[in-house]
């Protein structure tokens, strides 16, 4: 039985990027930095405004932003009214949304397999 | 009138509540430097004002942070004896109180009195600043019950205090970079538009401002990001020279980390559009900035323009809000989650009516959910094995807010099979408001204790 060699892997993104979360009031930031330069054109093209809007969306964003910093390999989602009213009004223990990097971070993320060496992290999960 | 020498800034506290064994190897390594130096210490956050002002509501004399003597008495000594300043806003909700508790540590030591200054003017709780208040944020002041309303100071008053011979600053709501540019604009001489070198003073301040979060503090994840001798982490310094560019480093012989990862995470930390993060000082604009490993546990950061400062300050109102009743009890073995989502369910038929009731599962889903549990009814029992029950209510009343309190206690004879280690608590809880006010408002200052 014939099979064809796959040209992308799918992992999932803190393999690939990392991030810390922020908050002021009823925001959220929400950094993604990529592990190698040359992952930063996959986090372009595929983890974008809709994406992310997708993955956070139980939590009712009003408005999701992306911006980039290409020198930084980095990009920041801003994410409005995604934390229950902000620190002083949410019932969350985690009333500043500090873990919710993680939640962006477990999105899938397309590979190509000759990026898989710069990869980071145990080659587990997905 | 300025300095073209590098001027040394380390950091010994990022929050109210961070490690009090953090100055003495950032002194040592600010000595040993041999140049000018500064020590800051940020221990502010949005909430930490208001508990200050009700600490000094029950005691005149309190109201500024508690660690204080933890944090300055170890280092207060060798920063008198050499030169090294101190810059802090952990004067809080009492910044006079502070001074003159610095004045008796260094008399009890039997040091020199040093020369502290207080900065004045965040404080805008007084009924003379209602007015203003209320032009900035109108309607949804009334009825409100204020505990604490503070203006974010900028850099100006700290250079003005340190140009008049201060050791020591000590201040209230003093933004968090300010802390760096203050000191910064004191040594250098800059313009005061320069907002170019205004700007990297205010990112290298942001970088510092945090403490370890750029050294490998809230960084570590292990086999991914693995961060070296996270029980004594070093406190970073920054290396500002005449341009405002700086170089992150840590004292030799501590632990963490610095290196391009962990300085890209805290410079984009609480970060909305890279291109104008706003300060009272400055509006910087890090959209090409660049970071470089030059060393060991030394990164360069670049690239950093600025642009000419907004005509506002932004300003926080913290008021009474109501109560928070929070509940805890724990299933474990077989069909521990069942028994933890029937707990729940019980719990909602109880409190129906009272309020909205937040139910977690711990071990299975209680941060990345909503409030109101879209997140927890979209997770199926995934037959988890130890799980512990959490369920948080929040009224304007206290009675209502401790109906949930008593509902989770009853539990332990009402509730599913083998629940166990109930906690509850009930407390006050604050609300804030942010404005923005007209600079010409607001007259900050400082007053010097000779």
């Amino acid at each position: 039985m014939a099979t064809t060699t796959p040209t992308t892997i799918a992992v999932p993104l803190w393999r690939a990027a990392h991030g810390r979360t922020g908050d002021k009031g009823n925001r959220s930031n929400i950094s993604l930095i990529a592990w190698a330069p040359e992952f930063y054109p996959l986090l372009i093209t595929q983890i974008t405004e809709a994406v992310v809007a997708r993955a956070f969306a139980h939590r009712r964003p009003s408005r999701v932003q992306r911006f980039e910093l290409p020198q930084l390999h980095a990009m920041n989602f801003v994410l409005d009214d995604v934390l229950d009213g902000g620190v002083n009004d949410a019932l969350n223990l985690d009333s500043h949304g500090k873990s919710l990097s993680f939640l962006l971070l477990d999105l899938p993320l397309a590979v190509p397999v000759a990026l898989a060496p710069l990869l980071r992290g145990p080659a587990s999960t997905f | 009138m300025g300095s073209s020498s590098l001027l040394r800034i380390g950091c010994a506290a990022g929050f109210s509540g961070d490690r009090t064994d953090a100055a003495a190897p950032v002194v040592d390594a600010l000595v040993a430097s041999g140049g000018p130096a500064v020590l800051i210490f940020e221990t502010l956050a949005e909430r930490t004002l208001a508990l200050a002002q009700l600490a000094r509501r029950q005691d005149p004399s309190a109201g500024y942070e508690p660690l204080l003597d933890a944090m300055l008495q170890p280092v207060l000594a060798r920063c008198l004896d050499h030169g090294v300043k101190v810059v802090s806003n952990f004067g809080a909700a009492n910044p006079r109180g502070a001074a003159l508790r610095i004045r008796a540590m260094a008399a009890q030591l039997g040091l020199r009195t040093p020369r502290v200054a207080v900065i004045a003017g965040d404080d805008v709780s007084g009924s003379e600043h209602r007015a203003m208040l209320h032009d900035a944020l109108g309607a949804a002041l009334d009825g409100r019950d204020i505990v604490s309303a503070n203006v974010y100071l900028g850099a100006e008053p700290i250079t003005a205090a340190l140009r008049a011979g201060a050791d020591i600053v000590v201040g209230g709501r003093i933004a968090d970079p300010s802390l760096t540019v203050g000191p910064a604009l004191a040594h250098f001489g800059w313009a005061a538009d320069d907002w170019d070198r205004l700007a990297r003073a205010t990112m290298a301040g942001h970088l510092l401002e945090c403490g370890t979060q750029v050294t490998g503090g809230y960084y570590a994840d292990p086999g991914v990001k693995d961060v070296p001798g996270m029980a004594r982490l070093g406190y970073p310094i920054a290396e500002i020279d005449a341009n405002g560019d700086c170089t992150i480093t840590k004292p030799e012989g501590t632990g963490g980390c610095v290196d391009a990862h962990t300085v890209k995470e805290q410079l984009l930390y609480e970060v909305h559009d890279p291109a104008a993060y706003l300060t009272p000082d400055v509006v910087a604009d890090l959209s090409n900035a660049g970071v470089e490993e030059i060393g060991a546990d030394r990164v360069r950061l670049t690239g950093v323009s600025g642009h000419a400062r907004t005509a506002t300050l932004k300003a926080n109102v913290c008021f009474e809000s109501g109560w928070l009743g929070e509940g805890e009890i724990s299933y474990a073995g077989s069909r521990a989650e069942a028994r933890a989502r029937l707990a729940a369910e019980v719990l909602r038929e109880r409190l129906q009516g009272v309020g909205t009731l937040r139910a977690d599962l711990i071990g299975v889903a209680s941060v990345f959910g909503d409030d109101d549990g879209r997140w927890l009814a979209a997770t199926r029992d995934g037959g988890a094995r130890d799980v512990r029950l959490r369920v948080a209510l929040r009224h304007a009343e206290r009675a209502k807010a401790e109906q949930l309190v008593r509902e989770v206690t009853a539990l332990y004879c009402c509730g599913p099979a083998g629940g166990g280690g109930v906690r509850t608590a009930l407390r006050p809880t604050l609300g804030t408001l942010s404005c923005l006010l007209p600079r010409q408002r607001v007259q900050a200052g400082f007053e010097m204790l000779d």
